[in-house]
C-alpha cells in the first residue's frame, strides 16, 4: 500500500498511532491469524442475514450487503461502495462462539456397580472474531462479569474466552432498531479489542483505520502492509463515527429504566404485553448478554455411557422455573416480566450494570415486534421515549 | 486415565473442579425409608470428599444417567458421610430414592448460604426451629449443631407434618423430647389412629414455646405457604423479620450461578440463598409468579 510496508509491529497500548490497511491488508490479517491457530470467525451474508460463521479471508465477508431492520422486521440491503461491514448487527452474536449453543460439560461411564467421570475434552482452537460492533463487545465485557458473579466460573468458558481474539469495527450504518449511544457502547467500538477498524470507502479509497488495542492486536500485523494514519484518515474516521451517532434516535435511559421496572412488578402493561408476545424466546436467543443454561443428561442406547450437555436456555420456556409441582412463572405476562425487568433491572442489582448493551436485536427478531423501548416508555408512562 | 477427574491425582489442572464442577463419587452406605415416599441415604466418599457442608447448605446429587437434583443435607457424619433425605417427586429424586445399598452417586457442593448455627452471634440468643413437611430435613443439622456444644439461650424445635405417617425422624423427635434442654412439639394436619399429639398448625405451636421475641432467632423451612404463616406468627409474637430465616427453593438446576433458573428477583437462590433472611425475601414471594 503506497508501496510501504510495515516490517515491524506498531506498539500497542494508549497514544497508539492508528496506522491504515488496504483490503489485501485485512485479508493478509485474517489468513495470519489462521496460520497462528485461530478459527476466524467473521460476518458472512447466508439465508437472507448477515451471520457469524467461519471466513478464510475478505472474500467470505457480506461486500455491498446492507441491513434494514424495525420491530419484527430485518431485510438484507444492497449498499454501494463494496463495504464490508455496512450491516449493522445479525441474529447472531460472540456469545455463540464464547459460550456455544450446546457443549458437553463432562461424562460418566458405567464402571461395575458403579461410574467413572470423565472431564470435557480438550479445549478447542481459540476463536478470533472478526467485525465485532461496539454493542457485542460491551456484551462480551457484560458476560464476563456474569461468569465472575460463578462461585465456580466454567473453566472452558474462561479458558475460550481468554484466548479470544477480538477485532472489532466502528459502525457506519446503524439500523432503525439500535439504540447504543443511550448505553454508551457504541457506534464506536470501546476498550477490549485487540484490533479496532473504522472502514473508510471514500475518493481516498477503500481501506481501514486501525487502533491497536493490545500486544497480541500488533502482532497481528506483523506481515500486514500498513502506513500511519494522516490526519485526513482520522478525520475521515471520525466523520463516520460521528454520522452514524447523529442517524441513532432511539433512547432508553438505562438508569432510569431500572428503577421504572424496579416499582412495576404488578403494572398493567405487562397484560398488554403477555397478549403480543409469543413466548417464543427469540428475544433471549439472539441478546448478546443472556446467558441462562440447562443441563441434560444424554445417554447411550446401553445405557452404559452418559454426557451432561448443556445447551443455551431461556427464561420463556416453562422448564425454566419448574419446582416440583409446576412452574414458579406459569403465565407470559410473568415470563416476559421476568425478561424484562431482569435485564434492566435486576442485571443491576446482581451485576451492577444494566444487562442492556443497546443492539436492538430482540427488537427486529421478536415475531410480533415487541420493542422493549417502547414497552418501558409505556411502563414508565412516558408518551414515548422511542423515536426523534 | 489419566484425564479422568475422579480419579485424578494430586498436580492434575481438574482436580480442584472435582465436587465443584465435576462430581465426587459417593457410595450409599445405608438406606432408611423415612416415610412412604420419603428416603435417608448415607453416603460415604469413594473419592476425596467435597469440603464439609455448614447446616442448611446444598449438594447437587447425581444418579448415574438421570440428571441432578439440589437435596439439602440433613446430616453430617463421621469421615465425610452425608445425609440426605429426599422425596420422590420427579425423574432424577425418584431415582435416588430407588438407589440401593453400595450404589454410587456423584456429589457437587456444598453450595448456597447456610443457617448461621455455627457463630457466637447466636450464642445467648433463644432459637425456634420451625419445620413443616420434609423441612425438617436441612434443618436437622442445625439442631444437632446447636445441641452439641454449651449455649446458654433456649431452643425449641416446632415440627408439622400432613399425618402421623408422614413425619420423617420419629424417633429422633422422640428422643429429642425427652431432652431438658430442648423444648419439641408436633403437630399434624390430619391425625390417625393413635396419634395422640397435637393437630393443627405448626405455627400454633408457637405460643407454647419458650422464647424471648426481643432475643430470638427463628429458623424456618417448609412449603412456602407454611413459611408464610410461620413468619407471620413469629412477627406477631415480636420477633424482627431479619432475625427470621427461612430457606427457599427455587429451581437450582447449576447450584453456581450460571443457568439463571433460581433468580427470584434480584437474588440467585443457589449462591445468596438458600437461608436467607424473611426480611429480604417477603417482599419478593408476595408478587405472584415472581
Amino acid at each position: 500500500m503506497d508501496g510501504r510496508t510495515g516490517r515491524d509491529e506498531p506498539d500497542a497500548g494508549r497514544g497508539t498511532p492508528a496506522v491504515v490497511v488496504d483490503v489485501d491488508g485485512l485479508d493478509r490479517m485474517i489468513r495470519g491469524l489462521a496460520r497462528a491457530g485461530y478459527r476466524v470467525v467473521g460476518p458472512v451474508a447466508r439465508d437472507g442475514a448477515v451471520v457469524l460463521d467461519d471466513v478464510d479471508g475478505v472474500a467470505d465477508l457480506p461486500a455491498g450487503v446492507g441491513d434494514e431492520q424495525d420491530a419484527g422486521r430485518y431485510r438484507l440491503t444492497g449498499v454501494a461502495g463494496g463495504a464490508l461491514f455496512a450491516h449493522t448487527v445479525g441474529p447472531h452474536s460472540a456469545r455463540r462462539f464464547l459460550s456455544p449453543p450446546r457443549r458437553t460439560l463432562w461424562s460418566a461411564a458405567r464402571d461395575g456397580d458403579g461410574f467413572t467421570v470423565d472431564g470435557p475434552a480438550a479445549d478447542d482452537p481459540p476463536v478470533a472474531l472478526v467485525g465485532v460492533r461496539g454493542c457485542d463487545l460491551a456484551a462480551i465485557a457484560v458476560q464476563d462479569r456474569v461468569r465472575q458473579r460463578s462461585p465456580h466460573p466454567d473453566p472452558a468458558c474462561a479458558s475460550a474466552r481468554a484466548r479470544a481474539f477480538v477485532v472489532a469495527v466502528d459502525c457506519a450504518r446503524p439500523a432503525s432498531t439500535c439504540f447504543c449511544t443511550s448505553t454508551g457502547t457504541g457506534p464506536a467500538a470501546g476498550p477490549g479489542h485487540d484490533l479496532a477498524l473504522t472502514e473508510l470507502t471514500d475518493a481516498h479509497g477503500h481501506r481501514f483505520v486501525v487502533r491497536v488495542g493490545s500486544d497480541r492486536g500488533a502482532a497481528a500485523l506483523a506481515g500486514v502492509p500498513w502506513r500511519p494514519a494522516t490526519a485526513a484518515d482520522l478525520d475521515a474516521a471520525a466523520r463516520v463515527v460521528g454520522d452514524a451517532a447523529g442517524r441513532i434516535t432511539r433512547r432508553l435511559d438505562p438508569a432510569r429504566a431500572r428503577d421504572v421496572l424496579a416499582a412495576a412488578p404488578e403494572h398493567p402493561h405487562w397484560d398488554d404485553v403477555a397478549r403480543r408476545c409469543l413466548s417464543c424466546a427469540n428475544c433471549t436467543l439472539v441478546c448478546p448478554t443472556c446467558f441462562c443454561t440447562a443441563v441434560e443428561d444424554v445417554t447411550d442406547l446401553a445405557g452404559g455411557h452418559a454426557s451432561r450437555v448443556e445447551r443455551w436456555d431461556s427464561c420463556f420456556t416453562l422448564d425454566h422455573s419448574y419446582l416440583h409441582g409446576g412452574a414458579v412463572r406459569g403465565s407470559t405476562r410473568s415470563r416476559y416480566r421476568q425478561w424484562l425487568t431482569h435485564k434492566l433491572s435486576t442485571w443491576w442489582d446482581q451485576f451492577g450494570e444494566t444487562g442492556c448493551v443497546g443492539c436492538g436485536r430482540c427488537i427486529a427478531w421478536c415475531p410480533a415486534g415487541i420493542d422493549l423501548v417502547a414497552e418501558v416508555a409505556a411502563i414508565a408512562g412516558a408518551p414515548g421515549e422511542s423515536g426523534p | 486415565m489419566a484425564e479422568r477427574v475422579a480419579t485424578a491425582t494430586a498436580g492434575s489442572p481438574t482436580r480442584a473442579l472435582a465436587g465443584r464442577t465435576f462430581p465426587a463419587r459417593y457410595r450409599v452406605a445405608t438406606r432408611r425409608a423415612e416415610t412412604p415416599d420419603v428416603v435417608t441415604l448415607d453416603l460415604e466418599p469413594l473419592d476425596d470428599p467435597i469440603p464439609p457442608p455448614r447446616p442448611g447448605q446444598f449438594v447437587m446429587l447425581y444418579p448415574f444417567g438421570t440428571g441432578e437434583a439440589a437435596i439439602s443435607v440433613s446430616g453430617l457424619g463421621d469421615g465425610g458421610t452425608l445425609q440426605h433425605t429426599i422425596r420422590a417427586v420427579g425423574a432424577t429424586t425418584r431415582a435416588l430414592c430407588a438407589l440401593g445399598r453400595g450404589a454410587v452417586v456423584g456429589v457437587r457442593g456444598p453450595f448456597g448460604s447456610d443457617w448461621g448455627v455455627g457463630s457466637p452471634d447466636l450464642d445467648g440468643l433463644d432459637v425456634v426451629v420451625v419445620a413443616g413437611g420434609l423441612g425438617i430435613a436441612p434443618l436437622r443439622p442445625a439442631v444437632h449443631a446447636l445441641l452439641g456444644r454449651p449455649r446458654s439461650g433456649r431452643l425449641s424445635v416446632l415440627v408439622g407434618a400432613r399425618s402421623p405417617a408422614d413425619l420423617c425422624f420419629a424417633d429422633e423427635l422422640g428422643r429429642w423430647r425427652r431432652r431438658a434442654d430442648l423444648h419439641v412439639a408436633v403437630t399434624v394436619d390430619a391425625a390417625a389412629p393413635g396419634w395422640d399429639g397435637s393437630v393443627g398448625l405448626v405455627t400454633d405451636l408457637l405460643a407454647a414455646a419458650p422464647f424471648d421475641p426481643r432475643r430470638t432467632v427463628a429458623l424456618v423451612c417448609g412449603p412456602e405457604v407454611m413459611m408464610r404463616l410461620a413468619a407471620r406468627g413469629l412477627e406477631a409474637a415480636g420477633v424482627a423479620p431479619e432475625r427470621i430465616r427461612c430457606s427457599l427453593e427455587r429451581n437450582m438446576h447449576c447450584a453456581v450461578v450460571r443457568c439463571g433458573h433460581c433468580q427470584l428477583g434480584p437474588l440467585f437462590v443457589c449462591a445468596d440463598g438458600p437461608v436467607l433472611p424473611w426480611a429480604t425475601v417477603a417482599p419478593l414471594l408476595a408478587v405472584r409468579e415472581l
